[in-house]
Formats: C-alpha cells, sequence, structure tokens
C-alpha cells in the first residue's frame, strides 16, 4: 500500500498528516519528509497518524529517529490519531513514556 | 560468426520453403545459442540483414538501408542488455556473501539449549531472510540460575543482524552472576545507545529463572510480553515489565518484576514475528497463539515450539514475513 504525508506550518507548529501503512517499503519516504524539518532548533513537530493503519517496527524506527534527532536540538514531537494497535506499539515499546502520544479519539 | 552467419541463413531458407512450425522452433533453439555465446541484438539485425540480401538478390538497396536503420535502433537495447548482465554477476557476488556472512552469524548467534534442573527448554528461531535480526541467548551460571534473552533489531537483514553481533559480544562480556535482569538490561542499553544510529533500535525481554526458589524474575526493554500459563488454573497471563527499547535513552529504569514456577506451568517468550502476523485476512488474533500453545501443553517445550512454529508458519503459506523466535520455559 501507499503512504502520503501532507506537511503545512501552522503558528510555528510543523504539523504532518501521513495516510497510508507505514513498513519496511514507505517507512523511507516518511523519514525522508520528517528530516526535511530536522535540522532546525527547537522545532515543534506533530504527527497524525489517524489514518495510518499499520505500521511495523521499522515505523516506528523512523519516530524514534526523529525523536532523537529533535531531542538533540531541543525540540519537541507529539504524535496524534493513534488507533488501538498503534497505541499498543507504542506502550509496549516504553515510548509513549518519552513520546507525546495521544490516541485517536473516536477509536473502537 | 562466419559460421553462425551461414547456419542462420540456411535456417531462414528452410523456414521461407514451408513456413514448417518446426524451423521456428529451431530458431528458438538457435537463439539460444546467441545469448550463450553474448551475441548483441544489433549483430543478430546484422546477420538477418545478411541473410535477406543474400537469399533475394533482387532487393531493393533501401532494405539494406532499413536494416542499418534498426541496427542503430537496437544498438542501446544491446548496451541495456549487457548492463544486465554484468548486473545479474554482481548480485551472485553479492549473494555468495550474503551466504558466507548468514554462515558467520548462524555460528556466531548459535544458541545451546542448557540443561537446568527442573527446567524443560525448547526454541525456534527462524530468519525470514537470510540473516536474523532476532536473537536468542542462554546462559547458565552455575547450577543455580539460568538466563534467557529474546531480542529484535528493528529492521531486518545485515544491518539487523550486524546489530545483534554487537549485543552479543556485550551480553558475553557481563558477569551475569552478580546481575539481574534489570540490571543486564541497563548495560546492553548503554552499550547500544553509545553505538547505534539514531533509527535503529533493539527491544528485548530478560529472563532469570532460578533453580532454588522456581521463581521466574523479567525485565523488558520495549519487548512483547511473554506469556505465562498457570498449569493449575488453566489460565494464560502476559508477563509485561515496563522500559523502554534499547538504544532510545542513555538511562533508563526497567521495571523487574517474578513469577513463580509449579510443575506444569510455563513461560514462552517471543518476538513480534510470532504475535503480528499478518495474513491476507489481517492481523491473527493473539489469543491463537495461547490456543496453539494450550493444546500441547503436555508435551515437551521442544516439541510446543515446534509446533506454534508449524502452525503459525501454515497460517501465513509458509512464508515468513518477520523473523521468528519463540522460548519456551517449562517447569517440570
Amino acid at each position: 500500500m501507499d503512504l502520503h504525508v501532507q506537511q503545512k506550518e501552522v503558528r510555528d507548529v510543523y504539523q504532518f498528516k501521513v495516510v497510508g501503512e507505514v513498513d519496511a517499503f514507505t517507512a523511507p519516504k516518511l523519514k525522508e519528509q520528517l528530516h526535511s524539518i530536522a535540522h532546525l532548533k527547537g522545532v515543534r513537530a506533530e504527527i497524525d497518524v489517524s489514518e495510518v493503519e499499520y505500521m511495523d517496527s521499522t515505523g516506528l524506527g523512523v519516530f524514534v529517529g526523529f525523536y532523537k534527532t529533535l531531542q538533540e536540538q531541543d525540540g519537541h514531537v507529539k504524535v496524534t490519531g493513534l488507533n488501538r494497535r498503534l497505541y499498543r506499539l507504542f506502550e509496549i515499546t516504553g515510548l509513549d513514556a518519552i513520546i507525546d502520544v495521544e490516541e485517536a479519539k473516536d477509536d473502537e | 560468426m562466419m559460421d553462425l552467419q551461414k547456419q542462420y541463413q540456411e535456417l531462414l531458407e528452410k523456414y521461407l520453403e514451408n513456413l514448417d512450425e518446426k524451423n521456428l522452433y529451431f530458431a528458438q533453439q538457435f537463439s539460444r545459442k546467441f545469448i550463450e555465446q553474448e551475441i548483441a541484438p544489433e549483430d543478430v539485425v546484422s546477420l538477418h540483414k545478411d541473410a535477406v540480401m543474400n537469399i533475394f538478390p533482387e532487393l531493393r538497396n533501401e532494405v539494406a538501408t532499413t536494416h542499418d536503420f534498426l541496427i542503430e535502433m537496437m544498438i542501446h537495447y544491446g548496451l541495456a542488455l549487457r548492463e544486465h548482465q554484468s548486473l545479474i554477476k554482481k548480485r551472485e557476488e553479492l549473494h555468495m556473501e550474503m551466504e558466507v556472512a548468514a554462515n558467520v552469524q548462524e555460528k556466531l548467534m548459535n544458541a545451546t539449549r542448557p540443561n537446568v534442573d527442573g527446567l524443560d527448554i525448547g526454541y525456534v528461531s527462524e530468519a525470514a531472510k537470510a540473516m536474523s535480526g532476532d536473537y536468542i541467548y542462554f546462559a547458565e551460571h552455575g547450577r543455580k540460575n539460568l538466563s534467557v534473552a529474546v531480542a529484535d533489531v528493528i529492521g531486518k537483514g545485515i544491518p539487523a543482524a550486524l546489530c545483534m553481533s554487537m549485543i552479543k559480544f556485550g551480553m558475553d562480556s557481563i558477569d551475569e552472576n552478580e546481575s539481574v535482569p534489570s540490571e543486564v538490561l541497563k548495560i546492553i542499553n548503554r552499550i547500544v545507545e553509545k553505538s547505534v544510529d539514531n533509527s535503529m533500535f533493539i527491544s528485548m525481554y530478560y529472563g532469570m529463572y532460578n533453580v532454588e526458589n522456581q521463581h521466574f524474575t523479567y525485565a523488558s526493554a520495549g519487548h512483547e510480553p511473554a506469556l505465562f500459563y498457570c498449569a493449575k488454573t488453566k489460565s494464560f497471563e502476559q508477563l509485561d515489565a515496563k522500559g523502554l527499547l534499547l538504544g532510545v535513552k542513555r538511562e533508563v529504569e526497567y521495571e523487574e518484576c517474578q513469577v513463580h514456577l509449579h510443575s506444569g506451568d510455563f513461560v514462552a517468550i517471543m518476538t513480534d514475528g510470532v504475535t503480528e502476523i499478518r495474513t491476507e485476512d489481517g492481523f491473527l488474533d493473539s489469543a491463537i497463539i495461547e490456543q496453539l500453545l494450550f493444546e500441547v501443553r503436555d508435551q515437551s517445550a521442544q516439541q510446543m515450539a515446534d509446533y506454534l512454529f508449524k502452525q503459525l508458519a501454515q497460517l501465513q503459506n509458509f512464508r515468513l514475513h518477520d523473523d521468528f523466535t519463540v522460548a519456551i520455559m517449562k517447569k517440570r
């Protein structure tokens, strides 16, 4: 399946909307897009994954990498709209304790 | 080449005589010879041109010219073909190197099943590709303690395998006699954090079984929870412990928990290649793992691991999408 990433800047927050599946094939595309702002200092980024059905560990790796890079530059990353499965992935990996995550409101 | 020229012309003439299918078949066979001798497409057109002009000397010169035109056209096909051939050769070389690397990894990672009083141990670790990103490690400490570690490196293939080798050396250098699971994970985390690039990380489950008091103590670095089966209540429980993936942050605290193993109880530690199985109809419910293990709960730990692997592989049409590792420790 394909992956699309939309990017916009709203009041100093870089917002990304990810649509599709994040796996070993599509992860490089997401990584490239996210890292377009990773060199900036003190950046605030918000990633909406409410339309991401599936993410594998490679996909998760992109988020970790982005978090680490932003962290080094005093930035902040928030991931929103996680479905149950994705939320569990962040929970199991302990990432929910260090990355700002928000579960989808209208989750089943 | 002159020889081929003659043969080609004869073949063409024969075909023109009776338009026999048989001669077409010969032509196909003949083209294989061309390929074997690495004759470029433009040379084939050139052969054809000469043959046609020899057979029909009355043909206008323009016909020869159209062939020259086609020859020019074919030159790039010829280049593409040669490039393709050299790529195939390169791929073969890489494949050979991969095989060597996979062998080295297998030797390096080779887990040996330990013998521990009162504990039956079985495991399966299968790679989806040539090299595995899953890791399984057993260590005996005298006759008193057994450690087991199951880890999964993000990503697959060579980078994952290289990373695994690094952990292996990290583990080997820890004096586990002194260390409890949460401490071991803390140490490994520091090693990984220092040397791994930003988007690479590892999940690891680390358990330690004490022969004297039959306690299984465990900690997890962002790994799938293990499954604990209680024979008395015939029920499963997840052995979850909070802890961050290895390699994300420098200083991490790992929660440590404990469970007592009675006769018939078992603990199954798995990687997400087991728990996150995706088929054409979507994800498999994780309850299926409990169900499968329950079906064979009276068999040996190795038989249980083999059975789980076989059944889950079958559900994926025998094509693994991810490395698959399960370790089962069963109290006798």
